[in-house]
């Protein structure tokens, strides 16, 4: 059976940077596993602008931010294989794995990374009613269409849900000479970043509308016409409301899921609301020795905070490989989040193991003004940021200082909450 | 050409007749207007194998019901088609229905189906645990079974075409005759055909054919119900098929297992007048997920569902089978009004159809027929080493392309390239199940489009989902016409 230190899940954004982290942190026998039959996953599509401000202080396109990565891959040496799917990981850490010429393989694996990133919640979820005929796409497989099959998908078009994706697409498909007619989100706000509303919609003169949905999709052969209509508060189309839009396209935007069939099948002890793994400080899950980062966690809104988050699964990993497979003693702080923050990853921290500094992620559950977000240490407030607007599309995070953790006696909880004063 | 039987329509009644005749050294071919087999009511029903304790005493339907349920087991085995006896059970609610179960009972006993059990509260609740609080009893089915209703139709279809029956697809009829020279004259959009003998297996269009050759007229009522299939998360949330007491619009909403391990949920009954209407509806969904509940608790549907669809009972005034040459039309046999339990019942009307014709006909058996199929292989049931022989022969095998069902591409290539192979994603779908799983092929869509590009040369603006005008593309993007 083959055998390396380290196995990465996923050659994606998250992959690359755990891997490269992982190196540079002193392990040397590391394994990538691709799907695709090249490195950078779902970036390589995303031919926009506007990746790496954070972590490069430029605007690169994806794929341009895929290849920082991929190039530290190459010339640190790490080995990968493309074209390769991962069927299984055991809860003892054998990653069977499957391509044309290796055939099926198990791998034993000192630590493993999940990085498998997330996928499309597809129409069928929704039970959207009508026809089911060809012309309904996810936002992210008509992207894929465009950009790497380079066919157009359709030529009037309506969009439900405003994910980024979604956003993208609109414009995206504008530009390749489709007429976007409408963006229907059933929530009263948007699910994606601002910059991008502004940009994607509001410069192109396409309208969203919030609390709006699909009622209706007509069209045996090809989608031929789709019926939107305003929702009340429980969600529920109001009657009256419903505007009938001719088109030949419906795209959808409506949510990311963390892809982790494989981290069930493991055994991993997930996070109902993000549908990813539950993790401790060093981003490992429950089960020891796999970590887990990027979308698989929990579904980021910057590629940024991805490759942040990667880095320090990678080093962790690699901590956790050279220790010998061993943790470190010390109590488990528990993080909860109430009052408006929906999670928070990690779920729990182990002073003994965390960094000096600790980025904690949270996403907000509606959307808040002149809000604070506060953290408490027991009972005791000991954070209070004043926030101007705090949306379900933008994730946000507190920092936590290990030396005050350290200080405070007793500590057992740390809260996040979102309150008005 | 003149053919010795044409068939109009490739569902299962159609696929059946077609495999039953090929015994015979007669020149048969199926007509369908679709792109591909099994395209209409025997792509959207609720893929149980009925056990025949429904249909009332002494009909046709109750008959063939018990017949095509025996004939399961050996035919599932000959044409390698997912089959499961899992059993079934009509659950009662209300103490005062209990009677209701009794008379089922007798029904079933009379109708000469095997091992039916009246169960109390509690041998039921041990058998399925996650039933309704509330349950009173059950009727305990253990011929009840479950099965592939695309295999099915496929398998049949495929085995016929092997053993020499034509089929043409895309290929509508328009109007049939039967002229002086004592041939049926059948017009469609591709051209004239000619035959001795007409099967009429049109299902929800068969009134249609029926009474342009019949002055005795049947009316066909397209019955729409409306399903939910369910993430295999929730596969083994029943491990029977649960009916509710049935009703006079039918057998009612049921829950059960699928084949290849889903939670099926459905149907509505809702009468419409359009034969091409499967779209579903908010009330028709919503209906059904709270009749659903009244016998399965902790159902999930609007959380796990991965699909609705909805499907076409062929529903004829009489609610009875009608299989038989018309008196007034020589040589032409009707296979209409196949509603529930007509997936179950199929195969045995394969053979009466056959049957009737070889009676008038008494025709040569073939000695070179050959009942059997290989089916696509599942690479999933192997052994590591099976499947490392097979990805060394055909490394195909090795190259996932739909991730949520582990389909490989050496699937898919099959799929393509055997007998009445797939042209259509849904084609490759109901050959591989690629694209039936939870992200409903919105990863594998232009992976597959692009073997089905690759394999049989059709440009990718031509692909379709389904045929006639479900192309996928309409065209290159304007940077790749630059470079073209």
């Amino acid at each position: 059976m083959l055998s390396y230190d380290i196995v990465i899940i996923g050659g994606g954004p998250a992959g690359l940077a755990a891997a490269a982290a992982a190196k540079k942190a002193g392990t040397d026998s590391i394994l990538i596993l691709e799907r695709d039959h090249e490195l950078g996953g779902i970036l390589n599509q995303c031919i926009h602008n506007g990746f790496g401000l954070h972590t490069f202080k430029e605007e690169l396109t994806g794929p341009e931010y895929a290849y920082r990565f991929e190039k530290e891959v190459y010339d640190l040496g790490i080995e990968y294989k493309l074209n390769t799917m991962v069927m299984d990981i055991s809860a003892d850490r054998i990653v069977t794995a499957m391509n044309r010429t290796d055939g099926m393989i198990q791998i034993k694996a000192g630590a493993v990374v999940l990085a498998m990133g997330c996928r499309e919640r597809p129409r069928g979820a929704l039970n959207t009613p009508g026809y089911r005929p060809a012309g309904i796409f996810s936002a992210g497989t008509a992207q894929r269409l465009v950009n790497i099959e380079g066919y157009l998908p359709g030529r009037e078009v309506v969009i439900l849900g405003s994910g980024d994706i979604g956003l993208i697409m609109a414009r995206r498909m504008t530009l390749e000479g489709a007429k976007v007619k409408v963006v229907a989100e059933v929530m009263p706000y948007s699910g994606g970043l601002k910059r991008n509303i502004v940009q994607c919609l509001d410069d192109y003169g396409i309208p969203l509308k919030l609390s709006h949905t699909v009622i209706d999709i007509e069209g045996k052969e090809r989608v031929t016409a789709v019926t939107i209509a305003e929702v009340g508060p429980d969600r529920k189309p109001i009657p009256g409301t419903e505007e009938r839009y001719t088109c030949d396209t419906l795209l959808l935007s409506v949510g990311l899921i963390p892809e982790n069939e494989l981290s069930r099948s493991a055994g991993v002890e997930m996070n109902p609301i993000t549908n990813g793994p539950v993790v401790n400080e060093s981003l490992e899950t429950s089960i020891p020795g796999v970590f887990a980062c990027g979308n698989v966690l929990h579904v980021h809104d910057l590629v940024d905070y991805v490759s942040e988050e990667a880095k320090r699964a990678g080093e962790n990993a690699a901590k956790y490989v050279q220790a010998g497979g061993k943790g470190s003693e010390g109590n488990e702080i528990k993080l909860i989040a109430t009052d408006g923050a929906r999670y928070t990853v990690p779920s729990t921290i182990n002073v003994n193991r965390m960094d000096d500094l600790l980025t904690v992620r949270f996403r907000v559950g509606a959307v808040y003004q002149d809000s604070y977000v506060s953290v408490y240490f027991n009972d005791e407030r000991v954070m209070h940021n004043k926030k101007r607007v705090l949306a379900p599309g933008e994730m946000e995070n507190v920092i936590l200082q290990k030396a005050k953790l350290k200080d405070f006696k007793d500590l057992k909880t740390i809260t996040v909450k979102i309150e008005k004063d | 050409m003149t053919y010795d039987v044409i068939i109009i329509g490739a569902g299962v009644s159609g696929a059946a007749s077609a495999r039953e005749l090929s015994k015979y050294k007669l020149n048969v071919c199926v007509l369908e207007k679709a792109e591909d087999v099994c395209a209409g009511t025997s792509k959207a029903n609720s893929a149980i194998i009925h056990a025949g304790f429904d249909a009332p005493e002494g009909s046709l339907m109750a008959k063939l019901n018990v017949r095509g349920n025996e004939m399961m087991d050996e035919l599932s085995k000959d044409l390698d088609i997912p089959f499961k006896r899992n059993g079934s059970l009509v659950v009662c609610i209300h103490k005062e229905e209990l009677d209701g179960l009794k008379d089922l009972y007798n029904r079933g006993v009379a109708n000469g189906v095997k091992g039916l059990k009246i169960l109390s509260r509690e041998e039921v609740l041990e058998l399925e645990p996650n039933l309704s609080d509330n349950v009173e009893g059950a009727l305990y089915a253990p011929t009840g079974g479950i099965v592939c209703p695309f295999i099915l139709n496929i398998a049949m279809a495929e085995n016929a075409n092997v053993n020499g029956v034509d089929f043409r697809f895309n290929t509508e009829v328009e109007t049939l005759k039967r002229k002086d020279d004592g041939l049926w004259h059948i017009r469609t959009n591709n051209g004239e055909y000619t035959a001795r003998y007409v099967v009429n297996a049109a299902g929800v269009h068969a009134d249609i054919f029926h009474n342009m050759v019949s002055a005795e007229k049947i009316h066909i009522t397209p019955r729409r119900g409306d399903y939910c299939l369910l993430d295999k998360e929730m596969g083994s949330h029943v491990t029977h098929t649960i009916f509710p007491q049935p009703t006079k619009l039918g057998k009612g909403v049921l829950v059960s297992p699928t084949v290849h391990g889903n939670l099926i949920v459905g149907p509505t009954a809702i009468d419409i007048t359009d034969k091409e209407a499967t779209a579903t509806t908010q009330e028709g969904i919503d209906d059904l997920i709270s009749k659903a509940s009244l016998h399965v608790k902790d159902l999930p549907v609007a959380r796990k569902v991965i699909t609705s669809f909805a499907g076409l009972r062929a529903h004829e005034d009489h609610h009875e089978f009608i299989i038989k040459e018309l008196p007034d039309a020589p040589h032409f046999i009707d296979c209409a009004g196949i509603e529930s339990p007509g997936l179950t019942s199929s195969p045995a009307i394969g053979e009466m159809v056959a049957g009737i014709i070889a009676d008038i006909e008494k025709p040569e058996k073939k000695e070179n027929w050959n009942g059997k199929r290989k089916g696509i292989v599942d690479p999933k049931v192997m052994t590591l080493e099976e499947r490392n022989e097979l990805i060394k022969k055909d490394p195909a095998y090795g190259n996932i392309i739909c991730r949520c069902e582990s389909i490989s591409e050496g699937e898919i290539l099959d799929a393509i390239h055997r007998p009445l192979g797939a042209r259509s994603l849904d084609g490759v779908k109901r050959r591989t199940r690629a694209g039936m799983g939870r992200c409903q092929a919105g990863f594998c869509s232009p992976r597959v489009m692009e073997i089905i590009n690759r394999e049989l040369g059709i440009p990718m603006e031509k692909i379709t989902k389904s045929g006639g005008s479900s192309n996928i593309v309409l065209e290159r993007t304007k940077a790749m016409k630059g470079d073209e």
